[in-house]
């Protein structure tokens, strides 16, 4: 082992020693829970795009081949012996990471976090895809858009104490207001449970003959959702959304049996982590609360009171762009 | 005309008409014969599985791996058919009934040959079979658009009225009716769950009817497996979690008595259908879901009582005609 890590320090310090006299570029290094996972290959491709945004921007894209996290304190380590500008990691464990990440920082390296955090000692900042408020507002958008005139709309959730899924429909009932002869006649339980979510969404199709729109704030719902309103032969009458990913509703966004439906974009967290990495390791930007860091095309973030910042609403996936996202994840 | 009112079957009948009844009066479309299909064909896959379940329970065991095991014959199936979409959906259903029926039969070797207890054994592997769900896919979902049509649409072809999975259910209950009554394997069932010592004088080998028993069972998960994924257009590692329980209420609910040798195949359907009616019937009377876990409970605990109650009956009225005689 020590031998391999002299041997890697050796070969680090050797090609860092070869590049460095060529330009000052930042490096940024984009660590990833696990390499091969398409969601991540697509942040990648945000990272890059960031980087040619930015210019003299070197973006190291890597990873473990395992999903753990002694595989990534490994990488860490390799990154802090190849002295990287900064570090942005989707971690795979919040505790593990620290030591080896505060041993980054003290080197003098930018470390934040994306979308799944490390604790707040071992990082300057967390990026968060999306916050509670967002979500919350981009579920009844999404069935409010698709109806000019109003109707009655009714939420198929998770489990009655899942505590995102209950976060994100109290926001959501909060801006309700917002969007007048918008009618939420029922929030009902799936147990995130294919056949709960199926007969669940069966009653709300049979209990209210008006219904416009079923949103699902979870992946089993929202699918099982759009197969009993398939199955119901209800399709162009009842309009299913929520959150999935691409993959998973793919098949029925091309029914018709969902127009439009949302979920964090991968390719804008890794753009978005990049520029912000990219800010903090220039000091263009500090990591404290209240700061404000512009992310190009995505607009902007406010690090909140526990270092945290929230990207931007949910991305809307549609007939439009579905096939190259359902690719991806 | 009393004893007629007292059999299990015909008093589930009723309680089922009322509760539908009931149910009309808040929500009138509940009634119609067309739900009442809907209801059936939501409820095919719990029945069969509780048909398959039935000839465990009946010599003594019980097999709590087959929401495992549909699982993950329906993993299996769905990562087939997306793999290989040219494979016929035919073929897969009787690779789904194999593979399932052997899954089956590594239970049914484990308790009839190392005389391991059953619980224990369906407990172990309940958690490999979901782990191997996990294994085989990755953690990865089947979606529908990965699947072919002809995949997902066999469960939906409508045939005199009523989709092929409701037909599929009814085969097999059809099966399963045929079975218990004019085989003598079906009579070894009962013989080896109510008196294993004067089965075994009689010639019936009590292990080898719990390894054939765990093997249907296993059979008729693996064909769920392919019913469920195909009805629910997903394939992903949380499939069925917790329905093993579902079908043993189901067979409990229907008079199948846990101590082994009682029971019928009307029962355990009965008993599924009661299940499929609660299931369906409070979201739609808008029943909230702590109440809905509390009434099915509630039900299973009540047919329990009535189980020992009757089965306690009957042993009376056996010593009571033997001092007569």
């Amino acid at each position: 082992m020590k031998l391999i890590t002299t041997l890697a320090v050796t070969t680090a310090l050797a090609a860092v020693l070869a590049a460095a006299p060529a330009y000052a570029q930042t490096r940024i290094a984009l660590v990833v829970k696990s390499l091969g996972n398409g969601f991540f290959e697509a942040a990648a491709r945000g990272a890059e795009e960031a980087a040619e945004e930015i210019g003299d921007v070197e973006i190291i894209y890597t990873g473990p081949t395992e999903p753990t996290a002694e595989a990534q304190i490994e990488v860490v380590n390799s990154l802090i012996a190849q002295q990287v500008d900064a570090i942005a990691i989707s971690a795979n464990d919040p505790d593990a990471l620290v030591p080896a990440l505060q041993r980054a920082m003290q080197r003098g390296i930018t470390v934040i976090s994306w979308d799944s955090g490390v604790a707040a000692e071992g990082r300057e900042m967390h990026l968060n895809p999306s916050g509670n408020d967002l979500i919350g507002n981009t579920i009844i958008k999404l069935a409010a858009d698709h109806l000019p005139e109003g109707g009655d709309v009714a939420i198929l959730s998770a489990t009655a104490t899942a505590t995102n899924q209950n976060i994100w429909i109290e926001e959501a009932e909060k801006v309700l207001p917002n969007y007048p002869g918008i009618n939420l006649v029922a929030t009902v339980y799936g147990d995130d449970q294919s056949d709960k979510s199926y007969r669940e969404a069966q009653g709300l199709i049979s209990s209210y003959p008006e219904l416009k729109a079923i949103i699902a704030p979870t992946t089993v719902g929202i699918v099982a959702a759009a197969q009993a309103v398939t199955d119901a032969g209800k399709i162009g009458e009842i309009n299913v959304t929520g959150l999935a990913l691409p993959s998973e509703m793919a098949a029925h966004i091309k029914s018709g049996a969902s127009h439009s439906f949302a979920i964090w974009n991968p390719i804008d967290l890794g753009y978005s982590a990049t520029h912000i990495a990219y800010a903090l390791a220039t000091d263009a930007a500090t990591a404290e609360p209240g700061s404000v860091i512009p992310i190009g095309r995505v607009g902007e973030v406010t690090i909140g009171e526990d270092g945290q910042a929230a990207m931007a609403e949910p991305f809307t996936y549609d007939a439009s762009n579905i096939d190259e996202y359902s690719s991806i994840f | 005309m009393i004893r007629f009112f007292k059999q299990r079957e015909v008093m589930l009948l009723a309680i089922i008409a009322i509760i539908v009844a009931l149910v009309t009066t808040r929500s009138s479309g509940f009634g119609t014969p067309r739900n009442l299909a809907a209801v059936f064909n939501d409820t095919a896959v719990l029945a069969m599985l509780a048909c398959g379940q039935l000839l465990v329970i009946l010599t003594r065991s019980i097999d709590l791996s087959v929401a495992a095991n549909l699982a993950l014959t329906g993993m299996i199936a769905a990562m087939i058919n997306a793999a290989m979409p040219g494979v016929p959906v035919e073929v897969l259903i009787v690779g789904c009934v194999v593979v399932g029926g052997l899954l089956g039969a590594f239970n049914g070797v484990l308790v009839w040959k190392l005389n391991i207890p059953p619980i224990v054994v369906t407990l172990g592997t309940l958690t490999i079979y979901r782990g191997a769900v996990f294994l085989v896919s990755g953690g990865t979902w089947v979606n529908a658009v990965d699947m072919s049509d002809r995949f997902k649409e066999l469960t939906r072809l409508v045939f005199l009225g009523l989709p092929m999975l409701s037909w599929f259910a009814i085969v097999v209950i059809a099966l399963f009716v045929l079975l218990m009554a004019r085989t003598s394997l079906g009579r070894s069932f009962y013989a080896a769950g109510i008196n294993p010592t004067a089965a075994t004088y009689a010639g019936i080998d009590v292990g080898k009817t719990k390894f054939i028993a765990f093997t249907i069972s296993g059979m008729v998960a693996g064909l769920a497996g392919y019913l469920w994924v195909s009805r629910y257009v997903i394939a992903s590692v949380d499939v069925a979690r917790g329905l093993e329980l579902q079908v043993v209420a189901a067979c409990v609910i229907g008079g199948v008595s846990i101590a082994g040798g009682i029971g019928t195949v009307g029962g355990a359907v009965l008993g599924a259908l009661f299940l499929g009616v609660i299931n369906n019937a409070l979201p739609v009377i808008g029943v909230s879901p702590f109440w809905q876990m509390a009434i099915s409970g509630a039900a299973i605990i009540t047919a329990v009582i009535f189980n020992a109650r009757g089965e306690r009956k009957r042993g009376r009225i056996i010593l009571k005609s033997a001092e007569a005689a």
